[in-house]
Parts: structure tokens; C-alpha cells; sequence
């Protein structure tokens, strides 16, 4: 039996309100499946399953708002449910009709069975010490304690230490319901972004790239594709670089207790505007994987999702590294502030037509400026730099990527 | 002028105002007081007025609560609480019960003074704080005069009730010195005061550890600990407004009582506070008070026993988490 807990769907997560079950219990799940979508600041996001197996329990009612780490429901494996018939709640005063075992057990693609996850049950800490004045500032405002540092008696959790959590600027407004919460986001990025401040010392590097290679091969390509199947320049600079971020590993990965963790895959957080002021950079997944017409597609889907406001689990906590695009309404250049646990953030100014020199001569060329801000306590600025040629030189063979 | 002139002062302005008022006590005409208090007084007013008493504090105690019942304003000095104890019986089975057993008849609007405190070497017999256990009963009001205004002004307030008022005097405050307004006057009797602002924690005291506690504030704010002191004034009733709305604002509660811990006043303190205060609190709530020890003779001793400032700050520090 596995407990499915309320995942962390981005460092500033403290807790989320479970909106929607799209399971019962009984319900055969595999591992990846939506089971459930929360509600966060970030707006509703569907959460995944990493076990394969039947639900035997939904632990948490509809409308709940629950930390992080809260067992949402329990999975039985698939070697277990067989063996049990345990009533799953209380009987009901009319005998309960026998659940329905499916007549074939899953749907098994692959017979790939794969190994049971040792079960990721955080281990249940001692009660911390938080003093009555914090418990209640912290609920009042929906602070996880366990986010929160001690600094009174005993390294009790004061007061004064939940105001610190919370960040003096964010005054919680009364929360809304619907998918996406503005104002809630707002707050959630105020924190994220205070704490980056706060705690990452960013450096910077800019970088101007010739990108005219870039636009006759992609006018090129475009012009035999429908238009909702062509590229569009913005997908270029994100292979670009995805593919010199599984070369330049300093980069790509999280900075978490002090030390810095390299990520074995590469997923670029896209920094998603949307509609109203908020923002939010959820995960195209193994981008430098991708070809350029799927990861075209996949953020093409990311950003309506994103505006609709339903983000999956995994695409909020994913992130590697993130990339900021202003497009074509932009400005020249931009730099970023690193997303934590992150430790970079490339920034993509729109393209400007220049007089630039190529083979000795003055011409009109399409130049953007990319800018990295990078965590100095993970990388330094010659990396940098290495790291920001090599999307440059990336983008002058558009074929390539 | 002194605390003991300011307390004094009021006697003689009460025994002017009201010619239903007189003190009565022993050794408090002839002799001056035992602290010197009514020195003086006697020469002033005549032996009608100041009246010395055999040694007999309940015998004079009873006297003091018939005469209140009969129409006087008796003022009776105990001496000190050490000596009260004698007269116990009147206090607790008579003077306070009155009211309640003569089905609202009877009245004693009589007010009772007495010394009260250690720190004179006066040894374990002579040096008790017992205020506390007089707050604990329903009937009497109990009042702990700390400052020069409150020795000058409390009496007369306290006479005006209608039932019976307990005045304890510190022993240590006889000899204090301060300035003392030309027309000082009336006090209330029945809040309790701020005698310093602050905002990290609440101090909590009365009567002789006032300026014990003070001092350590002072000792705070050298390191940055901003403390409000509370001086309560009356013990009874406590003035649970003040206190619940300073610990609210600070969080953070040490309560300074020079009488013995358990079952003291300051437990008593520290349980409204958890009452009515308990989500606003951030820290354990602290208690300095005295060790539970007979008061020694020993100077250094005696001085150990009961609540000083470094106590106070190493408390208050404890509260904040630091040390």
C-alpha cells in the first residue's frame, strides 16, 4: 500500500486545495495517469500518479486544503489488490456491491512491471516546536510550517519567523475561487521571487546572436506547412538551449541544501504571460530531445494550457533551467531573476535589424540579444559565457537543432 | 521627598478631609511607626486620632472592622504581613465575609496597612511577601503601591470604598527619593499601569520588584530587547485588560512576583495570560519569583532568595530565545 501525497508542484508551494478526483476508489491507476487536480496558486494542476495499482482510500474530500506531503488517497499495488477485499469505508447500510474487479486488469502497453517505488512517505518529524501566536498566523495565512525556520526558545517557530515566511509585501488577499487566481499567483511569485533575490547572487552576461540564419531557413520551411503547423521563431532559441544546457551541465539542475544537484534531463521552464499579470514557467519535458516540430507543438499546447489554467503536477516542478522570451512585442534584452531551486535563467530579447559585419562588409542582419543570469554559487561568469556562445553558435545552424 | 513622606502625607491629608478617619496600630503615635511613617502624626493630631494599640492584631484588627461597620474610616497599620497572620482570622472570617453574611447590612470600609517585602536582613519570620495570598480573597481588594504617586494616592481612594482594602507597603520603598508633584492626589485604584513601553516582551510586576525590573529593562534595551513593564498596583482585582493587551502586542510574558513560586500571584498572572492571551503567545511565559526557601539572614543569601535584575534579563532573554 502506497500513500499518494499532495506533490510540490514548485518551491513556493506550501499547500493545495484538491478541487477534482478523477478517480474512485477501486479505480485501477498506472503510474503517470491524472488522478486528481489541485488548486494552487498557480491555478487548477492535474497530479500524476508514480504508482501503478487500484485505489483502496481517497483520504482528502473534495474542497480540502491540505500541506504538501498530506496523504491524498492510498494506492494498493497490483500484487496486493489482489489479494484484498477490504471494505473501503465503512459499510454503507445497504451491503456494499462488490467492486467491480475489471475484467482485464489493466491496460498493460508494455508488460513492463516495473518496480514497485519505495513508498515516499516523508518520515513524520517530531512535532515542531511553534508557538500558539505562529499557529495561528500561519493558518490565518496558509503558511507550511514545515517551511519555516525556528529562531525562538529551543528554535521554536515564532511569529516574527512565519512574517519572515511570508514575506514582509505580501499581504494575503481573500482567495478566490476558480482556476486561476491572480492575485494568489501574484503572491507566489513575490515570494519566489524574493527569496531568488534574497538568496541567489545572480550574475549576468549578454550575448547579441545573428539570428538571420535562423529566419530564411525557418521562411523556408514555413512556407510549405499549413499555419497552425509552423514554427515559429521563439521555438529555435529554446532548443538552442536545452541542447547547450545538456552540455553545459553548471546550468541545468537545482541548488537545494547548500549544494548543487546537475538534473540528468533537460526541461526548460517556458515563462508563460498570462492574461491579467500573472506568470507562470511550467516544463516542456526533455526538450533537448525533442524534435523542433514536437517541441513546437508541446509549447504550443503548454501555453494554452498554462492561460487556461491547468498545469500538470510534473510540468510546474520540473523545470531545469528557465527561458523568458518577450517575443516579438518586447524589448532588447532582458535579464531574468533565477526561479529557485533553479540556478539559471536565459532571457530572449526580439529580434532588431542591425548594420553588421560580415566578411568585412557593413549589412542589415536579424540580431537578438540573449542574456543568462546565473547562480554564482553554482557557476561562474567564464562558464557563463561559454554557455551563452554555444547557444550563439547553435542558432547560425538553424538545420541542426 | 521619600516614599515613606508620600505615604505620610496621604495619612495626614485623610485624617484632615475626613474627621471619621484615624489611625490605629501599634507603636504608630508615640514611637512615629515602626518605619517611621506616622512620625510626627501624633504631635499633629492627638492621641484621638493616632491611637497606639497593645500588641494584639487581632484584638485591634476586629476593633478597626467594628468601627468601620459602626460609621468610622478606621485606617489600621499592621506593622508588617509578617505580623498580619495574627489577625488573619479578622481579615479572612470577618472583614471580608461581612458584607456577604450580613445579607448586604453591613459594610467595612476599612483599610488595612502594612510592610511588606525582604531585603532587610530581618530573617526568615520577618521577611515575607504574602500580597499574593491575600489576593486570593473574594471580598477585600488588595493594593501594592510602587511609586511616590501611588503611596500618596492610593489611601484616600482605598477609604472611599466600601469594602475593605489591603495596602502593602514594600520595605525596600521607605527610603526611596523621587520628586512628588506639589498637588499630587487621588489615584485610581483598580488598573494597573505601563511604566515603560516596549514591544519584544512584557514585564509583569508590583510593588518592590517594580524597580528591580526596571533596571533590567534598562539592561534589555542596552541589547536591543525592547521591554514593557506592567506594574499592576492592585492584585485584586487584577487588571486583566492591561496585561492582555501588552502580552497580545509583545507575545512574550515574564511576571516578576517577590512572593514564593507555587501558588503564587504570579501563577495566577501567568494563567489569565494563557486564558485569554494563549494564540498571541510566542514563548513559554517566564516567572522570576522567590526561591522557595525560608527568607535567609545572610546577606548574600537573602539577596539570592529573592527576584534581581540579572534574573529578570536572563528570563526575559530566555523568552526571546536568546541567551
Amino acid at each position: 500500500m502506497v500513500d499518494f501525497l499532495m506533490p510540490s508542484l514548485g518551491a513556493d508551494m506550501e499547500a493545495g486545495t484538491l478541487v477534482e478526483w478523477l478517480v474512485k476508489p477501486g479505480d485501477w491507476v498506472r503510474r503517470g495517469d491524472v488522478v486528481a487536480v489541485v488548486e494552487t496558486q498557480k491555478g487548477a494542476i492535474e497530479i500524476e500518479t508514480f504508482q501503478s495499482g487500484q485505489i483502496d482510500q481517497i483520504l482528502v474530500d473534495l474542497k480540502s486544503k491540505v500541506p504538501v506531503g498530506t496523504p491524498l488517497a492510498r494506492i494498493r499495488s497490483e500484487g496486493e489488490a489482489k489479494l484484498a477485499a477490504v471494505p473501503v469505508a465503512p459499510p454503507p447500510i445497504t451491503p456494499a456491491p462488490t467492486p467491480a474487479v475489471p475484467p482485464v486488469a489493466p491496460v498493460v502497453e508494455r508488460p513492463a512491471v516495473t518496480l514497485p517505488r519505495p513508498p515516499v512517505t516523508p518520515t513524520p518529524a517530531a512535532r515542531a516546536r511553534v508557538s500558539p501566536a505562529a499557529r495561528r498566523l500561519a493558518e490565518e495565512r496558509g503558511i507550511d510550517l514545515s517551511t519555516v525556520t525556528g529562531s525562538g526558545p529551543d528554535g521554536a517557530i515564532t511569529y516574527a519567523d512565519v512574517e519572515r515566511r511570508i514575506g514582509a509585501a505580501a499581504v494575503m488577499p481573500e482567495r478566490k475561487r476558480g482556476w486561476l487566481d491572480l492575485s494568489a499567483m501574484r503572491t507566489a511569485i513575490a515570494a519566489a521571487m524574493a527569496r531568488s533575490k534574497r538568496e541567489i547572487p545572480h550574475y549576468y552576461l549578454e550575448h547579441q546572436v545573428d539570428i538571420t540564419a535562423c529566419e530564411h531557413w525557418l521562411a523556408e520551411k514555413n512556407a510549405s506547412l499549413s499555419p497552425d503547423n509552423r514554427l515559429l521563431l521563439g521555438a529555435l532559441p529554446v532548443k538552442a538551449v536545452a541542447l547547450a544546457a545538456r552540455r553545459n551541465p553548471a546550468f541545468n539542475g537545482f541548488y537545494r541544501d547548500n549544494k548543487f544537484e546537475p538534473a540528468q534531463a533537460v526541461h526548460i521552464g517556458v515563462a508563460i504571460a498570462i492574461r491579467g499579470g500573472g506568470l507562470a514557467a511550467p516544463a516542456l519535458h526533455d526538450a533537448d530531445q525533442l524534435s523542433l516540430d514536437e517541441l513546437m507543438s508541446h509549447m504550443r499546447d503548454l501555453v494554452q494550457r498554462t492561460r487556461a489554467g491547468r498545469i500538470r503536477g510534473s510540468e510546474m516542478s520540473d523545470p531545469t533551467i528557465t527561458v523568458s522570451s518577450l517575443g516579438e512585442r518586447g524589448v532588447e534584452a532582458l535579464y531574468g531573476i533565477i526561479y529557485p531551486p533553479q540556478v539559471a535563467i536565459v532571457g530572449i530579447g526580439k529580434a532588431v535589424v542591425r548594420p553588421w559585419v560580415i566578411d568585412g562588409a557593413i549589412g542589415p542582419r536579424s540580431v537578438i540579444t540573449v542574456t543568462l543570469s546565473g547562480d554564482h554559487r553554482v557557476s561562474d561568469g567564464h562558464a557563463g559565457a561559454l554557455f551563452l556562445a554555444e547557444i550563439g553558435k547553435l542558432l547560425q545552424e538553424p538545420d541542426k537543432l | 521627598m521619600t516614599y515613606r513622606e508620600a505615604v505620610r502625607q496621604a495619612l495626614r491629608d485623610a485624617i484632615k478631609r475626613d474627621e471619621r478617619v484615624f489611625l490605629m496600630g501599634e507603636d504608630v503615635g508615640r514611637y512615629g511607626g515602626c518605619y517611621a511613617v506616622s512620625h510626627g502624626l501624633l504631635a499633629e493630631f492627638g492621641p484621638e486620632r493616632i491611637r497606639d494599640t497593645p500588641l494584639s492584631e487581632s484584638g485591634f484588627t476586629g476593633a478597626g472592622i467594628g468601627s468601620a461597620m459602626a460609621g468610622m474610616r478606621p485606617i489600621v497599620e499592621l506593622m508588617t504581613v509578617n505580623f498580619s497572620l495574627l489577625a488573619l482570622d479578622q481579615i479572612l472570617n470577618t472583614a471580608a465575609t461581612v458584607r456577604h453574611m450580613s445579607g448586604n447590612q453591613f459594610g467595612v470600609p476599612l483599610v488595612i496597612r502594612m510592610a511588606t517585602g525582604a531585603g532587610r536582613q530581618l530573617a526568615a519570620q520577618h521577611s515575607h511577601s504574602l500580597e499574593g495570598w491575600y489576593a486570593h480573597i473574594p471580598g477585600i481588594k488588595v493594593l501594592a503601591p510602587g511609586t511616590l504617586e501611588d503611596a500618596r494616592g492610593m489611601l484616600w481612594t482605598a477609604l472611599q470604598d466600601p469594602d475593605p482594602v489591603l495596602i502593602f507597603e514594600n520595605v525596600m520603598l521607605y527610603n526611596m527619593t523621587g520628586k512628588l508633584a506639589a498637588d499630587a492626589g487621588p489615584v485610581d485604584i483598580d488598573k494597573a499601569a505601563i511604566r515603560r513601553i516596549g514591544r519584544d516582551i512584557s514585564l509583569i510586576t508590583y510593588g518592590g520588584s517594580l524597580w528591580k525590573t526596571l533596571e533590567a529593562a534598562s539592561a534589555l534595551a542596552a541589547e536591543g530587547i525592547e521591554a514593557e513593564v506592567i506594574d499592576l498596583r492592585s492584585l485584586r482585582p487584577l487588571d486583566d485588560a492591561t496585561i492582555t493587551a501588552s502580552v497580545t502586542k509583545t507575545r512574550r510574558a515574564v511576571i516578576v512576583d517577590e512572593g514564593w513560586r507555587s501558588g503564587s500571584l504570579a501563577a495566577e498572572v501567568g494563567m489569565r495570560i494563557v486564558e485569554q492571551a494563549f494564540w498571541s503567545l510566542d514563548a513559554p511565559i517566564g516567572r522570576v519569583c522567590s526561591e522557595e526557601v525560608p527568607i535567609p539572614y545572610p546577606r548574600h543569601l537573602e539577596i539570592a532568595a529573592i527576584p534581581q535584575s540579572p534574573k529578570i534579563v536572563a528570563a526575559a532573554k530566555s523568552a526571546l530565545g536568546r541567551s
